[in-house]
């Protein structure tokens, strides 16, 4: 038993909301939640969650994957940068393999730029300390989940007045991202299940237009399989008993208001950008952050040229469809042929957060199959 | 689940028993990982150029018909033969280093050829600087591995190439073993109703070295796993016949050799999470950094693929052997759906286990 772990996984517990879910259905009816965060998607894959809800209830994949929704422009910039003598660019692993138009990052590392995949920001910052005659550049991705750790890494390195250090701002929002999905034409929802780690940044409060304004409920959610099952009971209970409202299933990790210092932070180091192109859903406004005035010794764009380039996604590519939940990652006409996560085309197929690389890993495969073939074997007991 | 779905994975199902095509311009990392990318160099640059009935199937070493020396009994004797190349950092990590690796790796791969290993050649690329007290440490510990394993080191060479050009050391090792008696073991033979084991809980190695690099600020009571697999195999051989495949777990882990069985027997292999066992200190590290350790290396443990009806006799025998007193039945080789790994998740829903595109953790042997 691991303390903290197993608890939300129990498989008789899961059952148990299974029923419970399963009665809250009207007969006839069918359940349309999108789950915002990628996190989310990957533990209801990684969990095979699906398989304890009724047919009824059918989860959408949303936008909440900071690697997903990197326009090509982004990462050519970012590589234009690395490429150049004497840096050293740092990014989160997955970061590596996305596509821009001349390749990824592991592409750009394997002609001969340096490239270090970093597990936080303030390991870029211990490179920069170590290596003082090169220029260290951080490829800050993410929402407001990360933001916080980054306006941190800026405000440090400007305490220490290292000279060599910059961050190459691409932190998004959710809000606006939310909203954009909310305005998108054709597309039915009965509810969200909220982010929970942007959530102990930003707080519940911000969601209550979801409610409010669109009708739409919205629980916001931890990341274990339990607390994803149980977001969804939640759900239904609401539309079964006529309610919209804003409600925290993660009330364990989530304070309804939110981290005020982490904010804090992220308003000292970074202000909204006028708008952002996001991979997918177009340019949005002010749904983005950049790096103040104040701090522009550490803004990699300012330090360096970068030719700001709008890259077209390629023709194929049907990400912007899939992170807005129109098309299942399988209904993508280049899914799992043309694109797979070795030579991902879109996005979406290179994070494990995003929603195609989570059903090609977890998910492809016949449930109808599998069941009628799992009839006959026993399961294993654990000795 | 939509016939159109059905459809769609077909299709996939077909595009990916399409023959391996390298894409990229340069080595990256990705193709030293273990995963597809390997597979896909190895199949469409080396076996495309070197192709032969016995390095076709692609397994840990050849086993080669040498009709000059007859085993007793007038049957032609079988030799085993294998290479491997260790490029482990750090050298010395908690459990082993690069030496007892080196050699304990290559014995492996012979014993799970069902061979007595025997001989075994040794070839070092030293950088420019590299300790010279380093370097004896290195080949101590090459020499307690033979010894262990009751094979000698036999010829060997040394190259020194100037500093910057390698990383302090790099081996490589070769071994030649004897098969004893008329094994017939490969990854191809998996059959339904087919049982799958393995020797001891698994993912230890991976984490040893990941957390002996000192990057992550996480500490844990781990040591790597590093062990010569010949004694708990002939102790598994002798107790039963109905041994199908063996293969040891290192680079890619349990997941990917599970996905070499599934795709090369054509069947599909279901394991149940809940009986593969993983120390706590493994499990909780593997949930920190968001790595599942059916990925992660082992250099001591065996998968064992074993008809139905010996499972438990197999189970009994590894268990009898000090280095398989942790081995467990872990699932089950199922006809449909072919060529995947399922997995029954402990939360009580089942998904794939698919092959590593990269590897989060380059350099791991």
């Amino acid at each position: 038993m691991m303390r903290f772990v197993d608890e939300y996984r129990d498989a008789d517990k899961a059952r148990a909301l299974s029923a419970a879910i399963a009665g809250l259905c009207e007969p006839g009816r069918t359940y349309t939640f999108m789950e915002v965060c990628g996190g989310h998607t990957h533990t209801i894959y990684k969990h095979g969650l699906e398989d304890h809800l009724p047919e009824s209830v059918t989860l959408v994949h949303g936008p909440g994957c900071p690697v997903c929704v990197i326009p090509m422009g982004r990462v050519d910039d970012a590589i234009h940068i690395a490429e150049r003598p004497g840096v050293i660019m740092t990014s989160f692993g997955d970061m590596t393999r996305v596509p821009g138009g001349r390749g990824s990052f592991l592409d750009a590392a394997a002609r001969g730029a340096d490239i270090r995949m970093v597990y936080s920001p303030l390991d870029a910052l211990k490179i920069a300390r170590s290596n003082p005659d090169r220029q260290v550049v951080f490829m800050a991705i993410g929402f407001e989940t990360t933001t916080p750790s980054t306006a941190v890494t800026v405000l440090r390195a400007a305490a220490e007045g290292l000279r060599n250090f910059s961050v190459m701002c691409n932190h998004v929002m959710i809000i606006p991202a939310i909203t954009a999905i909310l305005d998108s034409p054709g597309l039915r929802l009965d509810g969200f299940v909220g982010p929970g780690h942007v959530s102990t940044v930003i707080g519940c409060r911000p969601y209550e237009f979801v409610a409010r304004d669109y009708g739409r409920p919205l629980v916001v959610a931890g990341f274990e399989p339990l607390d994803i099952l149980q977001a969804i009971h939640m759900l239904l209970l609401q539309i079964a008993e006529g309610r919209s409202e804003v409600e925290n299933q993660y009330a364990r990790v989530v304070p309804w208001a939110g981290n005020p210092r982490a904010l804090r932070a992220v308003d000292e180091v970074m202000e909204p950008r006028p708008r952002f192109e996001w991979r997918g859903l177009g340019s949005i406004p002010r749904s983005a952050l950049r790096i103040r005035e104040k701090y522009a010794a550490y803004d990699a764009e300012r330090r360096f040229d970068v030719p700001g380039g709008r890259v077209a996604d390629p023709k194929a590519c049907q990400c912007g469809e899939v992170l807005k939940g129109a098309l299942k990652p399988w209904e993508c006409k280049v899914f799992g042929t043309a694109c797979t996560p070795e030579t991902p085309i879109g996005t979406c197929m290179v994070s494990s957060e995003g929603a195609c690389a989570a059903y090609y890993n977890f998910g492809r495969f016949s449930r109808r199959r599998v069941r009628e073939a799992s009839r006959e074997a026993p399961r294993e007991a654990p000795r | 689940m939509t016939s159109r779905e059905e459809q769609v994975l077909e299709r996939i199902d077909r595009a990916r028993r399409r023959k391996a095509r390298v894409r990229e311009e340069h080595i990256t990392m990705a193709h030293g990982a273990g995963g597809r990318a390997t597979q896909t160099l190895i199949e469409a640059v080396f076996l495309d150029a070197f192709r032969n009935p016995l390095l076709e199937p692609l397994e840990d070493g050849a086993v080669i018909q040498v009709p000059a020396f007859t085993a007793p009994g007038g049957a032609c004797a079988r030799l085993a033969f294998t290479t491997d190349s260790y490029v482990v950092s750090p050298l010395f990590f908690p459990g082993g280093d690069i030496g007892d690796l080196a050699v304990n790796g290559t014995v492996n791969d012979l014993a799970v050829c069902g061979a007595r290993p025997l001989y075994l050649s040794a070839g070092f690329v030293l950088e420019e600087g590299f300790p010279v007290e380093d370097l004896r440490r290195v080949a101590a510990s090459m020499a307690r591995a033979a010894a262990a394993a009751g094979v000698a080191i036999v010829t060997g060479d040394t190259k020194v190439v100037q500093r910057g050009k390698a990383d302090g050391c790099y081996v490589t090792t070769a071994g030649v073993g004897l098969l004893d008696r008329d094994t017939r073991l490969g990854v191809a033979r998996a059959r339904p109703g087919d049982a799958v084991l393995v020797s001891g809980p698994i993912g230890e190695h991976g984490v040893t070295i990941m957390l002996a690099r000192g990057e992550l600020d996480i500490e844990a009571d781990v040591t790597s796993d590093t062990a010569p697999l010949n004694g708990l195999i002939t102790a598994l051989l002798q107790a039963t016949g109905a041994v199908r495949c063996l293969r040891d777990a290192t680079r890619g882990g349990v997941a990917t050799i599970l996905n070499e069985i599934a795709r090369a027997s054509d069947v599909a292999v279901v394991v149940d999470e809940d009986a593969v066992p993983v120390r706590p200190d493994v499990r909780g590290a593997c949930e920190l950094l968001g790595i599942d350790p059916l990925y992660v290396a082992c250099e001591g443990r065996v998968v064992v693929v074993v008809a139905g009806e010996a499972a438990e006799e197999a189970l009994a025998a590894l268990r009898g052997h000090p280095l398989g007193a942790g081995a467990a039945i872990i699932g089950r080789v199922a006809a449909d759906p072919p060529s995947l790994v399922l997995l029954r998740t402990a939360f009580g829903g089942t998904r794939i286990v698919d092959v590593l595109v990269g590897d989060p953790l380059p350099r791991i042997c």
